[in-house]
């Protein structure tokens, strides 16, 4: 997954917005059960993708985690001893025993992978939009190794990646039997260290390890930066309440409960428009340079 | 540098990687350090970058003084200040995202304010223009482009020493000339002292101050570069460039730095036609020397790899390739040209059939080996007797190698190793080994080792094995090829004998032709010797020729 610049109210925030908005809707998504929170965050997220012009990167990200949310959507009927409403007997089957499949239970499994799903898209959302050079600048004050570390095990994934398959290829011009899956990781891992001693190499070349602490940037706030701290705000809001005020109720056991009123629907309404107002206002979003 | 020795913490301290070496770089000099591969070049470019000892380790002797700074009480990070230092590698030479960050990054470890690191990116964009590519995301730059960020990324904080340790073995000859072009510029106009290490030293002999030459660790030349090429000529004839090993060779002298001092030194010599006339073409066969070997075009009448109006469309990409059609027959010898991207590539991995066309049909007659850009990629096992059967090793001449680790092989080594591999006939093999097609193999190799790599090509060639090789460099194709196929932007933009494509041309030219102008087909040194030569039993008396 890679930071990819674009003109979009997102890319335009500091990195500190971006990782508010970001970080609000993958919240969002881990404190709330219902359905009905999970699926307007879910609008949301492939909205301000879409918004932001890294509609491709979200969907590499969700070829990834629609087959994990399947996965997680299957094994939970599965393995989940609760609910009522049976709906398949398969007797006695080895290690998982008596194995009744309810509905609850493959309801509160699509959930999870729901909320699996939206957490990876908005965690995709963060890695495409914001920014991780600012990222570390925002962090090195607190810790810059350990934000530089970050940083440079995220750039290091499409380094690896082409020289995986760059020697997946060279496997493939040898002639005769292939070579045991063991000697091939064992490869892999040795070229990976090679790189990363390189890379550690450079560090050193560029003074990383004499970095002193950065002397405090002040930077006011744009527009954008203001929209979307305040979008993150309500969203954490909009769900804080919807918890405290019972609002889209959800229960999977014993016997499902779904709460999907006028309300519910309003709340939904207003996740997607709260995700979606900060890149109503696209002033000042192109970069000076291109 | 003062009497300093190294050995690597990894290596015997018998075989040190620098022995007792001596060296002074004054402000503002252009230092060439030349050298085979393994002869301790990169090492010490390392100990003045201070990598060595602080982040390699083992033990050293000696004293080394950057700028002021003793290597032995500050680590790279504090002579960054005043040592810029550019790898090969401009992958591994990036750590952040954009490239504006990139250059960025050196000034923040140093505490620079934001106005001050601004200025200082801007200062240096500017100068090595890469102004247009401050916003742009590292990961989507070409290796040209990425080996000048890095070069920027050495040189924000304006140090007054930069070393760079073959910063062009990774890229392609108009990327690596366009860097080296930089760092004259760097040198003549802000008097930045330079260290530069360079297997292709024709490239930068003409803008050195001094080379110097390292073997085994010891600095065996440190000499002017004519003194150098008169040097070489005698004791190294691996490090001479093909200018002077031309003029040497015929016995003109001095040694020329560069073309332009070779055709100066013909012109003075009345030895320098105004262009290749046809005439001079045909002067080898009036004077009786064999010319090259003919393209073996009625070869083609059997063809090992046939490509049949070759596309290949990339889903939402480019088109890489457009509508080839090539025959290339059971032995011939075929280089394959053309910049960066222009699908060279692409075509040898049909041929071997790792992709498939979008369009059109390659056929092949029996097994086609494909040896990739990085031998190290098929080297997968603990030693090299776990990579290949033994009498394969010995026919590789590699059977003394069987305990080592293919990691610890040199360049030359890993790519008979590789070679040995994609060749090999295993026992369950269905068809005989038709073709072999080789993509960049002389990167960062240095003369010897190619010199080994053509007899090795024209070996296969004679056994029958159609020969198909992707490079940049002229001087292989002159040494190895029959055929010489041109390809831009995905479609064959000349085929042709390799002197007429070699002879003739501006960028695709050997340094001979350069020199003659393509007059006698002459493209290697030997060939353009025995043309001048012959030019000189026919000069008048009064010329004058070096001993």
């Amino acid at each position: 997954m890679n930071y990819r610049r674009c003109s979009s109210p997102l890319h335009a925030s500091r990195a500190a917005a971006g990782m508010a908005y970001c970080g609000a809707l993958a919240l969002g998504s881990l404190v709330s059960d219902s359905p009905v929170v999970l699926v307007a965050i879910l609008a949301g997220v492939v909205g301000a993708a879409v918004a932001a012009g890294v509609g491709r990167e979200i969907r590499h990200a969700a070829l990834l985690a629609v087959p994990l949310a399947l996965l997680i959507a299957v094994i939970n009927p599965l393995v989940a001893r609760e609910g009522l409403t049976v709906i398949a007997r398969f007797g006695e089957v080895g290690p998982l025993g008596q194995l009744d499949i309810t509905l609850e239970a493959v309801v509160y499994g699509a959930i999870l992978g729901l909320r699996a799903l939206v957490v990876i898209l908005a965690c995709a959302l963060y890695a495409a939009a914001v920014d991780p050079d600012e990222v570390l600048r925002l962090f090195r004050r607190l810790s810059l190794r350990s934000a530089l570390t970050a940083t440079l095990a995220t750039r290091m994934v499409p380094v690896l990646s082409r020289d995986a398959r760059r020697m997946a290829d060279a496997q493939r011009c040898r002639p005769g039997a292939p070579p045991g899956r063991t000697a091939v990781v064992r490869a892999v891992a040795t070229n990976a260290l090679d790189r990363a001693v390189d890379v550690a190499a450079t560090l050193e070349l560029r003074g990383y390890g004499v970095a002193r602490r950065p002397p405090r940037e002040r930077r006011r706030w744009s527009r954008h930066d203001l929209a979307f701290t305040a979008s993150a705000i309500g969203l954490v809001g909009l769900v804080a309440v919807s918890r405290i005020y019972a609002l889209a109720e959800f229960g999977a056991y014993p016997q499902l409960r779904i709460a999907l009123g006028v309300e519910e629907l309003l709340l939904a309404a207003a996740i997607i428009a709260v995700c979606w107002l900060p890149f109503l206002d696209r002033r000042g979003v192109a970069r000076s340079r291109s | 540098m003062e009497s300093v020795s190294y050995s690597y913490a990894s290596r015997s301290p018998s075989k040190p990687a620098l022995d007792e070496v001596s060296l002074s770089v004054a402000a503002g000099e252009l230092v060439v350090v030349a050298g085979l591969s393994g002869s301790g070049k990169s090492t010490l470019l390392r100990a003045a970058s201070g990598l060595v000892p602080h982040f390699h380790g083992g033990e050293m002797a000696g004293r080394v003084v950057v700028g002021g700074m003793d290597t032995r009480e500050h680590g790279p990070g504090d002579l960054a200040a005043v040592c810029g230092t550019l790898l090969q590698d401009p992958e591994t030479q990036i750590v952040m995202a954009t490239v504006a960050s990139e250059l960025a990054f050196g000034l923040e470890n140093r505490g620079l304010g934001a106005t001050a690191v601004a200025r200082e990116v801007q200062e240096v964009a500017l100068a090595l223009g890469i102004a247009p590519l401050l916003e742009r995301a590292t990961h989507e730059l070409s290796g040209g482009e990425l080996q000048r960020v890095a070069l920027g990324a050495a040189l924000v904080g304006r140090p007054g020493l930069v070393v760079l340790d073959e910063p062009t073995s990774q890229l392609d000859p108009v990327a690596g000339d366009e860097l080296i072009w930089l760092v004259r510029r760097l040198n003549e106009q802000w008097g930045t002292a330079v260290i530069l290490a360079e297997q292709r030293i024709e490239r930068c002999l003409a803008a050195a101050d001094r080379v110097v030459v390292m073997d085994a660790g010891r600095i065996v030349c440190d000499a002017t570069p004519a003194e150098f090429l008169v040097w070489a000529g005698r004791s190294c004839k691996a490090l001479q460039t093909p200018a002077a090993e031309l003029l040497g060779s015929a016995g003109i002298g001095p040694p020329p730095t560069g073309v332009k001092a070779a055709r100066a030194t013909l012109a003075a010599h009345g030895l320098l036609t105004p262009s290749a006339s046809p005439e001079a073409q045909s002067e080898l066969e009036v004077n009786g020397t064999p010319r090259r070997r003919p393209w073996r075009r009625s070869l083609k009448a059997n063809p090992a790899i046939e490509f049949k109006h070759v596309w290949h469309e990339i889903r939402n990409g480019p088109t890489v390739i457009r509508d080839v059609c090539l025959s290339i027959a059971a032995g011939e010898m075929v280089a394959l040209m053309g910049a960066n991207g222009a699908g060279k590539s692409t075509l040898l991995r049909h041929a071997a059939g790792l992709m498939k066309p979008t369009r059109g049909s390659v056929n092949v007659d029996g097994r086609v080996a494909l040896l990739l850009q990085n031998p190290g990629d098929y080297l997968v096992h603990e030693c090299v007797g776990d990579e290949l059967e033994i009498e394969a090793l010995r026919g590789a001449g590699l059977d003394h190698l069987v305990d080592r680790h293919p990691r610890d092989l040199s360049g030359g080594e890993r790519q008979r190793l590789a070679l040995a591999i994609v060749t090999a006939e295993p026992a369950t093999a269905t068809a005989a080994l038709g073709a072999i097609c080789l993509d960049e193999p002389t990167r960062g190799m240095d003369h010897g080792h190619r010199a080994e790599l053509v007899a090795q090509l024209r070996d296969f060639g004679d056994r029958g094995s159609a020969v198909l090789v992707a490079t940049h460099d002229p001087e292989l194709a002159a040494a190895f090829a029959d055929r010489v196929i041109l390809v831009g932007d995905g479609v064959v933009v000349a085929d042709g004998s390799v002197a007429a494509i070699l002879g003739s041309g501006w960028y695709f030219a050997t340094e001979t032709a350069r020199v003659l102008g393509g007059a006698g087909d002459a493209l290697l040194p030997a060939d353009g010797a025995s043309l001048l030569r012959s030019r000189l039993a026919k000069a008048p008396l009064e010329l004058k020729v070096a001993p």
